[in-house]
């Protein structure tokens, strides 16, 4: 790969005078060549360097939703997630670290102590009561300090607020399919691929980097409002897919035939990249899941774009404001003692706005 | 649990020989070779067929994951594309992709049915158990002829079903859960059809394989020999063997509905039919989560006997370590749907998972603790068994904590599916079945072969071995953390570094397998003659007191346990 990339560099270079012409920067080939080693893909280049969509396409942020290397999570965006990550780092990844230094540092000690130059004649023990029941109760301890805060992480992750959009999305072999049945509007969402991809058809938009990662830009992303209670409802056209975005935390499974039921309230504005979790063929690798997160202003704007309309606009929903207090006054009795600290208002999109915490179990699941 | 005592159990052994055993009819007496090794009787003989095939299955299954490390070592398409080793170079992108899924599911199903389960159980269990309870042979010798003959067709179908259609390109591409209806809609030509019966004739053989164990192991002990004086080697193989008999049929159901979803229009996994997908990964982890025990409780008990040896100790709470292990298969057969948490369950059935799959970390604690208490107060050597053994404990204590990690459910949900599992599972078995294989391997080379290794080259066997899995296999969890999914022959170049790491350790572990090779066949061909007992007083166990390599039929005259 590299090398034909290089020979087509010094062919884009000598040979081609399009090519020549168009990169007036003569220093430069080695990193344009880097990208662009088929020759229609130097055609293309000037041709695609023109329209530059990424004007309007919100580049991600460094450090937030795509992955870069790091050695832990992704940087969580919803509350769910974040208790899980500081139930992953603080408590669960401290056990692994210390079980596997005991386990290391007895063995190591043993070996030493042990060894035959040092300790000729072994002992004859084989039993010890006390130390056997120790070793067994004392796990099972440490399993009920991690099971506690892990039966409440599935509690909070199972009881969604009441929801201020629904996005049905539907896996295909390969792409992704995202409806938005309150609003109207439904689109398919296909991996954007790089310039030079050969199976890439002529019209197709080739990636930039302002779309994302290569294998994880979409050519159509998903938009969900920032602050709002977002449910998604998975299911799958023909195999089983899954529907996975890390900085949500959250995956699942899209199976053909069945409804499946995550949601999300993601706090921080952005773009936020997954890819498919389930094989699903030949292409599972190439569809990936690009999720922008926008301002609930914006968000009314880019429904409007779609040819959809914000129910907001139509008469105002009779269900969602008579059926919140009610729910939030149960909940503290029903759930645990949470600190049930913002009653999620009135359904009003204006009103959410301000920061509440997504705990309120609307017992609604 | 049934503790039979041994004396009120009828004859032990068939004296075929008849009491008036003499010297020239001897024990040694051997078949020609046809009749020796294509129809073989003899334990330790099919014992030895297995484990041959195990090493042939191991070296492809480990050229696959070559293929596979040397795709992934830098992002884009570079091997696939070659159309190497299948296809012809074809410049249609969905056949490169297709055979990259076909790569993942031959490893898998490989390494499980073909490399594994054979080596531990077939090989091991049908070398050592009769020796080790002072048996003559096998229950059934002629079954157990059966159980090896049927893996053959079994490999061939699976190899074969590499060269036909399916689907997207040539072989099966369904991962070796063999999910519907990617596996039945999903996946045209008879690529499928042809591995589900590979894995039917396998699990035919295991069924019988386990049989098989299960009489020998009640009815074949030697006089005095109780199930509490068992070596823990033959406990393991004991409780694999239920786990086996329990759990292979049924696989063998649900595979066989696939088989009638493919062919014959019925719809037991397809929703538009009234049928369920879920339902069949139900039925397939029920099977795949006693598969996974399976594959390690005879590790176990290899581990057990090679730490209580070279420690020059009895073993340490011998009674709690063989419980541990019933535990462990008893526990494995209600835990299965932790490998299906992101299926869409329902939050109390989550719970549930969750709770009981932690409970399996108590026995395997109980082990790990045992194993460490045996040294403890030894007189320890490390010859290269122990080395493995020991490497094994501390290695298979890090996939130990991993899989606590996994077994949250709403942790689960984050790494599911990702490099994150793929390192967990590796921990367990490549570097723990895996491990416990080599340390057998060794401990039992000498018996089987009648000359020693060479101690040297096993040694580096071992730290190639370690440095290089170690390195293939622990980013994988930085990987996964970081997002990569499991089964993609490409990725974003986020991923590009650690994916190098890993690949680099491929070929250490490559290179500590090129050692390995050179002591097998250096060792057979010159190896010093083994004595009865390499191991000295730690080795207690009936097989050390035969000499090496046993006669042809040992035990004429059944050895008396006190």
């Amino acid at each position: 790969m590299k090398l034909i990339g290089w020979a087509i560099v010094l062919a884009a270079a000598g040979l081609t005078p399009a090519a020549a012409a168009q990169s007036p920067q003569a220093s430069e080939p080695v990193s344009a060549a880097a990208t662009q080693p088929a020759v229609e893909g130097a055609v293309d280049h000037s041709a695609h360097n023109m329209p530059a969509p990424a004007a309007q396409v919100t580049p991600p942020t460094p450090g937030f939703g795509v992955p870069d290397g790091r050695k832990g999570n992704q940087e969580q965006v919803t509350e769910i997630g974040r208790e899980a990550q500081s139930f992953h780092d603080n408590w669960l990844l401290v056990l692994c670290a210390v079980i596997s230094v005991v386990v290391l540092g007895l063995l190591g000690y043993a070996m030493v102590r042990y060894r035959r130059s040092a300790h000729p004649v072994p002992s004859r023990n084989s039993h010890n009561t006390t130390l056997e029941v120790v070793w067994t109760l004392l796990p099972v301890l440490i399993l009920v300090a991690i099971a506690i805060p892990s039966i409440r992480l599935l509690r909070h992750q199972y009881s969604p607020p009441k929801a201020d959009l629904t996005v049905k999305v539907i896996g295909n072999q390969w792409h992704w399919t995202y409806e938005y049945p309150d609003n109207g509007v439904s689109y398919d969402s296909y991996m954007l691929k790089e310039r030079d991809d050969p199976t890439r058809q002529p019209g197709q938009r080739a990636r930039t980097d302002a779309d994302g990662p290569p294998l994880l830009a979409a050519d159509e992303r998903m938009v969900i409002p920032a602050g709002k209670v977002v449910k998604f409802i998975v299911t799958s056209n023909d195999v089983i897919h899954a529907f996975w975005v890390p900085a949500f935390w959250n995956k699942i499974d899209a199976n053909p035939g069945r409804l499946n039921e995550i949601w999300a309230k993601v706090d921080r504005p952005g773009v936020y990249f997954g890819q498919c979790t389930e094989l699903c063929g030949a292409r599972h690798a190439y569809m990936p899941i690009a999720v922008e997160v926008v301002p609930p202003a914006r968000f009314a704007a880019w429904v409007g774009s779609k040819g959809g309309t914000m129910p907001g606009a139509a008469p105002p929903r009779p269900d969602s404001t008579a059926i919140s207090p009610v729910t939030d006054a149960r909940a503290p009795a029903a759930a645990q003692p949470e600190p049930n600290a913002g009653s999620p208002p009135a359904a009003d999109p204006a009103a959410v706005r301000q920061p509440v915490t997504n705990q309120a179990a609307t017992a609604q699941n | 649990m049934s503790t039979i005592p041994a004396d009120a159990l009828p004859l032990k052994a068939p004296k075929d020989q008849g009491p008036a055993h003499d010297a020239h009819h001897d024990a040694d007496h051997k078949p020609g070779f046809f009749t020796r090794w294509f129809m073989s009787t003899n334990h330790k003989d099919i014992g030895t067929l297995y484990l041959i095939f195990a090493i042939v299955a191991g070296v492809i299954g480990g050229a696959i994951s070559g293929i596979m490390r040397a795709e992934l070592a830098e992002p884009g398409i570079q091997i696939l594309s070659q159309g190497w080793p299948l296809g012809s170079g074809t410049a249609n992108f969905d056949e490169w992709a297709h055979h990259w899924n076909v790569l993942i599911t031959a490893h898998g199903l490989i390494m499980v049915f073909f490399m594994v389960m054979p080596a531990m159980i077939g090989g091991f269990g049908n070398w050592f158990v009769p020796l080790m309870i002072g048996a003559p042979d096998m229950a059934f010798p002629r079954m157990n002829n059966i159980s090896f003959w049927l893996l053959v067709p079994a490999f061939c179908l699976l190899l074969g079903s590499s060269f036909v259609s399916g689907g997207s390109g040539m072989g099966a591409g369904t991962g070796w859960t063999v999910y519907a209806p990617l596996s039945t809609s999903g996946s045209a030509g008879p690529a499928v059809d042809m591995a589900i019966f590979a894995l039917h004739l396998a699990g035919a053989s295991s069924i019988l394989g386990a049989i098989n164990f299960i009489t020998t192991i009640f009815n074949m002990r030697a006089p005095g020999m109780t199930l509490h004086k068992m070596p823990l080697f033959v406990w393991s193989i004991l409780v694999t063997a239920f786990l086996l008999l329990l759990a292979l049929p049924v696989l063998a159901g649900a595979i066989t509905m696939l088989l009638t979803d493919r062919n014959f229009q019925t719809t037991f996994f397809d929703a538009s039919g009234g049928g369920n997908p879920v339902l069949y990964q139900h039925l397939f982890w029920f099977f795949g989560h006693p598969e996974v025990y399976i594959m390690i409780l005879p590790g176990f008990g290899m581990v057990s006997q090679v730490i209580a040896t070279f420690s020059r100790k009895p073993i340490f709470g011998y009674l709690g370590m063989a419980y541990a292990m019933v535990a462990i298969g008893v526990v494995g057969f209600v835990v299965w749907a932790h490998h299906m948490f992101t299926v869409g369950m329902d939050v109390n059935t989550k719970m549930y998972f969750t709770a009981a799959t932690m409970i399996i970390a108590v026995p395997t604690g109980v082990k790990i603790f045992s194993w460490i208490a045996t040294m403890w107060g030894g007189s320890i050597t490390f010859e290269t068994p122990m080395l493995w053994a020991i490497g094994f404990i501390f290695l298979f204590t890090v996939g130990g904590v991993t899989g606590v990690v996994l077994a949250n459910g709403g942790v689960d949900n984050y790494m599911h599916d990702t490099y994150y599992v793929v390192a967990h599972f590796h921990y367990v078995l490549s570097l723990g079945a895996v491990f416990a294989i080599f340390a057998g391997f060794y401990y039992w080379f000498p018996k089987m072969n009648g000359k020693m290794y060479n101690e040297f080259l096993g040694k580096v066997h071992f730290f190639l071995t370690f440095i290089g899995v170690n390195m293939v296999f622990f980013p994988m969890h930085f990987l996964g953390l970081d997002g990569m999914p499991r089964r993609i022959p490409d990725y974003t170049p986020a991923f590009a570094e650690w994916n190098w790491i890993s690949t680099v350790g491929y070929m250490v572990t490559i290179a500590g397998m090129a050692v390995f090779f050179v002591n097998l066949f250096w060792s057979m061909a010159a190896g010093k003659k083994a004595p009865d007992n390499p191991w000295g007083e730690g080795a207690t166990t009936l097989e050390w007191t035969l000499p090496s390599p046993p006669p042809f039929h040992q035990f004429s005259t059944l050895p008396k346990i006190d």
